[in-house]
C-alpha cells in the first residue's frame, strides 16, 4: 500500500524529471505564461546564447502590466511602455509563441486569461514571471512566480530547478457569513499568518468553506497566497473545477477522460502536511487593510489598531511607519476613513463575479462627489460578458469609469495612478508604499466593499447595505 | 536598513521596470526612499549616510524582498554594488532571484542580526565609521574580526553555482535526454531537432 500523498506530492512526483547528485531537482513545466515586464531580458538572454524556446506551444503571452486601459485605438503615449509591448510582440514572433496581443479579443491580465481560456488545468505545473501566478492553483495546479533568469531557463529547457517546498494545509471550516467574500477570507488568513507565515510553503486550502466557493472566488484566495509569503496556493480540483473548465478553448479534446485523471489528484485520506492551520469562517467579517502590507488588516467594524501596544519591536516599528505613511491614527474607526479614489480590478478581483458583486451594490446609487472611481475588467472576455449583462451601463450611470482590460492601478505602471496623499479603496492585492503611485495610500477590500465605499465616500460595512 | 518587510516595490519602484535591459538599475535602487521630491538624496535615508558609501553588504530585518517576483530587485542591488544581503528571513522568490544574480542572501537569527545592527551603530559613532564584515562562502562563515563570528547555511548546489559562476541553463541542458524522456513518457510529441 503506497503511503498517502498530498495534492502537492502528486503533482511534484509526476513532474520530477531527475534529481542529479549534488544538484537541485529538475521539474517539468507544463505551461509558461509570459508578459511584457519580466520577459524581455529572458528572450535577449536566449538570443545571446543562441538558444531557442524548447516548447513554444506550452508558452502563452499577453501584454497586461503597463497597457493603457483607455481607448485601444489610440497610440500608447508612454514611449517606454510602448517599447516594452513592442518587444514582447517581436519576441513572440521570433520565437513562435502564441500572443494575445492588445487588439486580440482575448487579451487580458495573464492570471485572468489562463483559467478563462482553459490553458490552466488541474495537475499542471505552471509558472510565470509574476508572483500572483499562485492564482492558477485554484484549479488544482502547482503554479508559482519566478524571476526573469528562471523565465529564460524555462523557455530554454521547459524545466525548472526547484527544491520541493513544504506543504501547509490551511483548513477553513464552516461557511462564509453573509456579506463576507473570498477576498475577506484571504485577507483574514494573511492577517493571521502574517506576510511571511507561508514562506517556504505551498498552501493547500481545504475545508468546507473552501469547497463551497465558486471557481472565481477560489482564484481570489489562491491569488493572494504570496502575500502570506507562500509561493503557491492550491485547491484540490472537484466538480466545481471541472464544470468551470468544460468547453473552454484549450482544454483536452477528450475532456471526460481528463476529468477521470484529475479526479485522482486530491490529497489522499491521511496524507500528512508539514504544518496545519485551522480557521473558522464564522469569525470573519469584511476586511479592510489599514497599513502598508496586506497583513495589516482589520474588520470593517473595528478601529485602526494601537500599534504602540504591539509587543514585537519590528512589528511595532513597521506599524508606526505604516500609520505615518497612511496618514492615519490609532483608534480611528475604519468606517470614518474618507476616500478619494476607488479601483475595482486586478488579477485578484476583476472577473465577472467580482464585477457582478460590485454592480449589485451600486445599482440605484451614485458615486460620491468626492470620489473618482474606475472599473477595469480583467480581460476582453470579462468586459464583453459584463457589457452583455449591462453592467457597464450600470457602472457608468453610477459615475464609474469603464475601462479596457489590464493590470492598471494595481501596480500603476500605466497612466492609471494615485497622486501623492490620495487615498484609495482597491480590490487589488498589495498596499505597499507607493504601489499605486508615489505617496498614494491603498486600502485593500472586496469588490462589494469598494463599490459601497465609492458610493458613500468612506468605508461602510457591506453587511448593512441596502441593495436596490 | 533597520526595517522589516522591505518589499520589492521599495527596492525598485515600478516606474523603473519598463527598461528592457538587465543593467543600469542601481541608480533607481530604493528610489522613493532615497531621493526627495526635488530629486536630491534624502540625507536621512540609510544608504545616503557617509558610512554607507561603497557598502557591499546590506543588513536588514525580517522578510526582506517580499512582494513581486521582479528580478529587477536583485539587478538593482547588484548594480548598486551589493554582493550580500543579511536578514533573519527572506521572501522565497527574492531569495532565489539573488542567486541568479551573484548576490549571496544570508539568513542569521534575529539575535545575531540585532547584534550586527548594534555593532554597526557602535562603529558609526566611533572614529572607525564603517563596520566591516568578511564573508567566506566556501566555509560559510562570517566574521567582523572583533569577536563576532557565525556560520550560515546555503544549499550546496546554490553555493557551487555562486562559487563556480555556473550557468544554470547550460547545466540543465546537460539533462536534455532526461527532459525528452519525461516528455515521451507523458505523451508529448518529440522536439523536432533532437
Amino acid at each position: 500500500m503506497p503511503s498517502p500523498r498530498t495534492l502537492l506530492d502528486k503533482i511534484w512526483d509526476n513532474h520530477l524529471i531527475c534529481s542529479p547528485a549534488g544538484e537541485n531537482p529538475l521539474i517539468y513545466i507544463d505551461r509558461h505564461l509570459v508578459h511584457e515586464v519580466t520577459s524581455a531580458q529572458a528572450f535577449e538572454g536566449l538570443r545571446l546564447a543562441g538558444r531557442r524556446v524548447r516548447r513554444p506551444e506550452a508558452t502563452f503571452a499577453t501584454p497586461d502590466h503597463n497597457v493603457p486601459t483607455t481607448d485601444r485605438r489610440l497610440p500608447i503615449a508612454d514611449p517606454i511602455s510602448k517599447q516594452q509591448i513592442d518587444t514582447l510582440r517581436n519576441n513572440c514572433k521570433e520565437f513562435d509563441i502564441r500572443l494575445f496581443d492588445l487588439d486580440d479579443a482575448d487579451q487580458g491580465i495573464v492570471h485572468v486569461i489562463g483559467p478563462e481560456l482553459g490553458i490552466t488545468q488541474p495537475g499542471m505545473t505552471i509558472v510565470c514571471g509574476d508572483s500572483h501566478t499562485a492564482t492558477h492553483g485554484a484549479l488544482g495546479a502547482l503554479a508559482f512566480g519566478i524571476g526573469t533568469s528562471e523565465v529564460e531557463h524555462v523557455l530554454a529547457t521547459q524545466a525548472l530547478r526547484q527544491s520541493k517546498p513544504k506543504a501547509l494545509e490551511v483548513r477553513v471550516q464552516g461557511s462564509l457569513p453573509n456579506g463576507v467574500t473570498a477576498k475577506d477570507l484571504v485577507l483574514y488568513i494573511i492577517g493571521q499568518l502574517t506576510t511571511e507565515g507561508g514562506s517556504g510553503y505551498v498552501i493547500e486550502y481545504t475545508g468546507e468553506c473552501i469547497r463551497s466557493l465558486g471557481m472565481e472566488q477560489r482564484m481570489t484566495v489562491c491569488n493572494m497566497s504570496i502575500e502570506a509569503g507562500a509561493r503557491a496556493g492550491m485547491i484540490a480540483p472537484d466538480a466545481v473545477t471541472f464544470d468551470y473548465l468544460r468547453g473552454r478553448d484549450f482544454v483536452p479534446c477528450d475532456f471526460e477522460k481528463a476529468v477521470q485523471e484529475w479526479q485522482k489528484l486530491p490529497s489522499d485520506e491521511g496524507a500528512s502536511f508539514d504544518r496545519v492551520e485551522v480557521f473558522e469562517s464564522a469569525d470573519i467579517v469584511p476586511q479592510v487593510t489599514w497599513g502598508t502590507n496586506p497583513a495589516q488588516v482589520v474588520g470593517v467594524d473595528a478601529a485602526v489598531p494601537n500599534v504602540g501596544a504591539l509587543s514585537d519591536p519590528s512589528e511595532r516599528s513597521s506599524g508606526e511607519k505604516a500609520l505615518e505613511y497612511m496618514g492615519l491614527s490609532s483608534g480611528t474607526q475604519i468606517t470614518d476613513i474618507p476616500l478619494e479614489r476607488v479601483f475595482i480590478g486586478s488579477c485578484t478581483n476583476s472577473r465577472i463575479e467580482d464585477l457582478r458583486a460590485a454592480a449589485a451594490v451600486v445599482r440605484g446609487y451614485h458615486v460620491s462627489r468626492d470620489v473618482h472611481a474606475m472599473v477595469v475588467p480583467g480581460s476582453g472576455r470579462v468586459k464583453r460578458q459584463a457589457e452583455h449583462e449591462g453592467l457597464d451601463k450600470l457602472f457608468v450611470a453610477a459615475g464609474f469609469e469603464w475601462r479596457e482590460a489590464g493590470c492598471s492601478m494595481c501596480l500603476a505602471m500605466n497612466p492609471d495612478t494615485l497622486s501623492a496623499g490620495q487615498r484609495c479603496a482597491s480590490t487589488s492585492n498589495r498596499n505597499f508604499e507607493g504601489r499605486q503611485g508615489k505617496g498614494g495610500r491603498t486600502h485593500l477590500v472586496s469588490p462589494a466593499m469598494a463599490a459601497a465605499a465609492a458610493v458613500e465616500g468612506h468605508f461602510v460595512d457591506i453587511r448593512k447595505w441596502q441593495y436596490q | 536598513m533597520d526595517r522589516a518587510n522591505v518589499d520589492t516595490d521599495q527596492i525598485i519602484p515600478k516606474q523603473f521596470l519598463k527598461r528592457i535591459e538587465r543593467t543600469g538599475f542601481g541608480q533607481f535602487l530604493f528610489n522613493d526612499w532615497r531621493f526627495r521630491e526635488d530629486g536630491t538624496p534624502d540625507p536621512q535615508f540609510e544608504l545616503n549616510q557617509p558610512e554607507s558609501k561603497g557598502a557591499t553588504i546590506l543588513l536588514a530585518r525580517r522578510n526582506f524582498g517580499c512582494g513581486s517576483s521582479r528580478e529587477h530587485a536583485p539587478w538593482s542591488l547588484a548594480d548598486y554594488g551589493f554582493r550580500c544581503v543579511i536578514a533573519p528571513t527572506f521572501a522565497d522568490i527574492f531569495y532565489s532571484n539573488c542567486f541568479s544574480n551573484g548576490i549571496l542572501p544570508i539568513r542569521l537569527s534575529e539575535e545575531d542580526v540585532d547584534q550586527l545592527f548594534e555593532r554597526a551603530k557602535a562603529a558609526k559613532s566611533s572614529n572607525l565609521g564603517k563596520y566591516e564584515l568578511s564573508i567566506d562562502l566556501n566555509e560559510c562563515t562570517l566574521s567582523d574580526g572583533q569577536g563576532f563570528q557565525r556560520t550560515f547555511e546555503v544549499e550546496s548546489f546554490r553555493k557551487r553555482c555562486l562559487l563556480e559562476g555556473l550557468d544554470n541553463i547550460s547545466l540543465s541542458l546537460q539533462h536534455t535526454d532526461e527532459i525528452s524522456a519525461w516528455e515521451k513518457l507523458h505523451g508529448l510529441s518529440p522536439i523536432v531537432s533532437e
